[in-house]
């Protein structure tokens, strides 16, 4: 019955098709409702948002490194914002805080869900396209503008927001407490609203779409880590990100309107202000309840992306599919309940303290069984070092060193020198910034044939990409771990001046360059992906020899992605090397009748009437196997 | 009449996902209220700001006009499915009649709670957040009509009765949330009202 459904669908969209045709320029390549365009469109202005907050961080790294040179250049570039050469102080905290916004938000959520998920999910489970291609749509122009907004921050007057990512008020609350509390907060707000609406239009339609528009033979356990992982970060997208604009619409009205919700007791100027009763704590709950959660909707569409490289290039099956799932479900429904670690020191009482540390602390097991497993499908495989493959290692890398260190903050003990220390800035630039942008590069380098119509990127070019980031990378953020122990605090404009920290100035000076070289390797990136998008190496269709549906697809760009009828699925995406099979890899879309060398009773499960006609030809062929 | 069959199979499967997507954004907009709720229970708990208001009992009415509103949007999807156009137009109209009052009558509670004195904008945040859960969920009512308005359209254009049955579905799930999220807030209210 359901093939005749499915064939209908496929009938009615080559009818659609015929239409399409007709294309412009305008419905194509801009307001376009083809989940691979706009796939496209969510990379390229990710990576143009990447850019720019790299930029943002040499630029505060400069000034960490060499707090009392003037550079005259600087004054030249950015006029008022760097007065006699040197940054306004001011203004470094406003390039800390846009720098982690657009990287955690824009590159790091939009950028790597909004093209892998859009990408990956209708092509990996056989649809058309998403659920809803119009919301699809809505989603990236919802983000594109939340960009423009975000960056047009940086002219006006009194330059961008600059309570830090997290906009903690007061300083987000009072426009009159800082620079960067006037109109560049405003602008903030405005941008994260359209952020948010853009998040949840895209994650509304990743989950319905992966529940609802799989092929024939897709079970839920036939699917690719990849879309798991998309899917249980849409799910939690949908479920937190609503709490921001919770937080986030009473801070306007405090803002504006001159409600107390979380102010109390100010004086400025040594005038004391009308409000009172608010309380900053209960903005730090609302924000940390998304806050957690949104530091994995960054991590896992990057770990999909590995496991699925890994497996891949390693030419083995993923070791203990069912525990990557269960472990990612594990780790969604925890990250509900940890978010009180960021708050151990605002006056927490200590038994709810001590429940939140265990809370977290047992998020490092499923943490521990997804990095065990990846180890464990590398140990032994016959393993291609593609640049994808290395930047997927490189996660791994990442996750494990930065992961170590969120134990030690996990304990509300240990955490009261380590808050707000250059410790926490180690931890999660590792753990989510490196990890999550290895990830998201792993995938770039991988899926580059499915997003530009069959071109292969560069494979020196990678090679010289990884290594140098990733060594530059240990060298950027490893040495912070030392300065946080020492109790060097955070977001300081010059923290090396303090008699007990100047001794930090010369390793401050080496991070410094050490930065400087990454971003310049990231120019052989840049050049590597634009020129290959024209003139790179052609692939074939399915360049790894990889099992998943999206390599049946037609390498040229077609509305419904497939000619025809949709593949049907008969068998889970990791048969590599399988024994007894003559070739290490075979595709989901190949039936068990066909290799019949290589089945496996357990291929078996849920089909009895297949087991029975196994056994008969195990009987007849391997007599010496069957008792 | 094989031509009708794929047909209707082929609307369900594109609108099936479809709807799915409501659902998911009633969860969404279901965590906005949960979010505000538990904040007040932050608030109102870590300081001792206690709420102490009587609400004014204009809230039982609009409760009550919420509560009929969902009743005759009820009965219109009944005569969708039996495809009785007229009825199917009135009771979407009436239900739509109703939202209008239920939004006139959150505006006159706000007009009252000021004459109590108690104000949006006060040193007791408690107090404010009635005004935030009143007027957050307004929002959403006006979102309702709209897709209450578009449902009532449909009917009037020569749609496939598919698509006006979806139509409909669409803004009854979300009228019928709203409902019970009014009633959410409100029975919260009253339990925390000392
Ligand atoms: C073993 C698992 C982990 C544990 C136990 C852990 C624990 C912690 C703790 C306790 C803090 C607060 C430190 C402080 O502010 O004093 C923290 C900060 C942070 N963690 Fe983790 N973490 C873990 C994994 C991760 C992962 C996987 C990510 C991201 C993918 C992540 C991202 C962050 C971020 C972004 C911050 C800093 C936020 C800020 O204050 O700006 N952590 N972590
Ligand atoms: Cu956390």
């Amino acid at each position: 019955m359901s093939t005749v459904a499915v064939h209908d669908h496929s009938v009615s969209h080559d009818h659609d098709h015929e239409h399409h045709h007709h294309d412009t320029f305008i419905t194509k390549y801009v307001f376009s409702q083809d989940h691979k365009m706009i796939a496209k469109q969510f990379l390229i202005t990710g990576i143009t948002m990447a850019v720019i907050a790299m930029l943002l961080s040499i630029l505060f790294r400069i000034q960490l490194a060499y707090p009392d040179k003037t550079f005259p250049l600087l004054t030249t570039l950015l006029g008022r914002f760097a007065p006699n050469g040197r940054l306004d102080p001011e203004f470094y905290l406003s390039l800390v805080t846009i720098h982690g916004t657009i990287m955690v938000f824009f590159v790091l959520t939009a950028g790597l869900s909004g093209t892998f998920s859009n990408l990956l999910i209708p092509l990996q489970v056989g649809a058309r396209d998403m659920a809803s291609p119009f919301v699809n749509m809505l989603s990236y122009w919802f983000f594109f503008g939340a960009s423009i907004v975000m960056l047009s921050s940086f002219f006006v007057q009194k330059g961008p927001a600059g309570a830090g990512w997290t906009i903690y008020p007061p300083l987000s609350a009072l426009p009159k407490a800082m620079k960067g509390s006037e109109m560049g907060m405003t602008l903030w707000l405005i941008s994260m609203v359209m952020f948010i609406a853009s998040s949840l239009m895209g994650g509304i339609n990743y989950v319905s779409t992966v529940l609802n528009m799989r092929t024939k033979g897709m079970d839920l356990w036939k699917m690719p880590l990849t879309v798991w992982a998309f899917f249980l970060t849409a799910i939690l997208g949908i479920l937190s990100f609503p709490v921001l604009v919770a937080g986030v619409v009473l801070l306007i009205f405090d803002r504006s309107f001159g409600t107390s919700f979380y102010l109390s007791d100010i004086v400025m100027n040594g005038k004391l202000l009308p409000y009172s009763g608010g309380s900053p704590i209960l903005f730090q709950h609302l924000f940390w309840f998304l806050g957690h959660p949104e530091v994995y909707i960054v991590i896992m569409p990057a770990m999909g992306i590995s496991s699925e490289i890994i497996a891949v290039n390693a030419r083995k099956p993923i070791f203990g599919y069912h525990a990557m799932v269960y472990s990612l479900i594990g780790i969604s429904t925890l990250s509900f309940i940890v978010w009180g670690h960021h708050m151990f020191v605002t006056g927490m009482n200590p038994f709810l303290g001590g429940v939140f540390m265990i809370t977290t602390l047992i998020i490092a097991v499923p943490s521990a069984v997804k990095t065990f497993n990846w180890i464990a499908t590398i140990w032994r495989g016959n393993i291609r070092f593609t640049p994808a493959m290395l930047f997927a290692i490189g996660l791994v890398s990442f996750f494990i060193s930065g992961g170590v260190t969120g134990i030690f903050l996990g304990n509300s003990a240990l955490d009261i020198p380590l808050h707000d220390t250059y410790f926490v800035v180690a931890h999660f630039h590792l753990v989510m910034g490196s990890a999550a942008i290895f990830g998201m590069l792993a995938g770039v380098y991988h899926w580059f044939p499915k997003l530009f119509a069959g071109r292969l990127m560069d494979e020196k070019l990678g090679y010289f990409h990884f290594w140098v980031t990733f060594i530059c990378a240990y060298l950027v953020f490893f040495p912070m771990h030392f300065m946080g122990l020492d109790g060097v605090p955070r977001r300081y404009y010059a923290m090396t001046e303090f008699p007990a920290f100047n001794h930090w100035l010369s390793v401050n000076t080496f991070i410094t360059w050490a930065a400087i070289v990454a971003a310049l390797a990231q120019v052989s990136f840049l050049y590597n992906f634009f020129s290959s998008i024209f003139f790179g190496k052609r692939a074939t269709q399915n360049p790894w020899n990889a099992n998943t549906l999206e390599w049946t697809a037609p390498m040229e760009h077609i509305h419904g992605n497939w000619r025809g009828d949709i593949p049907t699925v008969y068998r889970w995406p990791y048969d590599y090397s399988k024994p007894g099979h003559d070739e290490d890899f075979i595709p989901q879309t190949v039936p068990l009748s066909e290799t019949m060398s290589s089945n496996l009773p357990h291929d078996f499960e849920d089909n009895p009437a297949g087991l029975e006609i196994y056994n008969e030809w195990a009987k007849a062929n391997r007599p010496s196997e069957v008792k | 009449m094989m031509m009708a069959q794929i047909q209707q199979k082929e609307d369900r499967l594109s609108l099936q996902p479809k709807k799915f997507v409501m659902w998911l954004f009633v969860f969404a907009s279901f965590m906005i209220f949960a979010a505000l709720t538990s904040g007040f229970m932050v608030y109102a708990g870590g300081r001792g700001h206690a709420l102490n208001v009587i609400l004014p009992n204009i809230f039982m009415y609009s409760t009550g006009v919420l509560i009929i509103s969902s009743v005759t949007l009820f009965l219109a999807t009944r005569a969708t499915k039996r495809q009785e156009v007229s009825k199917q137009r009135l009771f979407i109209t009436l239900t739509m009649i109703l939202g209008v009052i239920f939004f006139g009558l959150q505006i006159d509670g706000w007009r009252i709670l000021t004459e109590m004195n108690i104000f949006f904008v006060e040193p007791n945040a408690s107090r404010s957040f009635i005004y935030i859960f009143t007027g957050v969920h307004l929002l959403h009512i006006i979102a309702g009509l709209l897709l209450l308005t578009s449902a009532l359209y449909t009917t009037y254009r020569s749609k496939p009765q598919s698509i006006i049955q979806f139509r409909l579905e669409i803004a009854s799930i979300f009228w019928h949330f709203l409902d019970i999220i009014w009633i959410y807030l409100y029975v919260f209210l009253l339990l925390n009202q000392n």
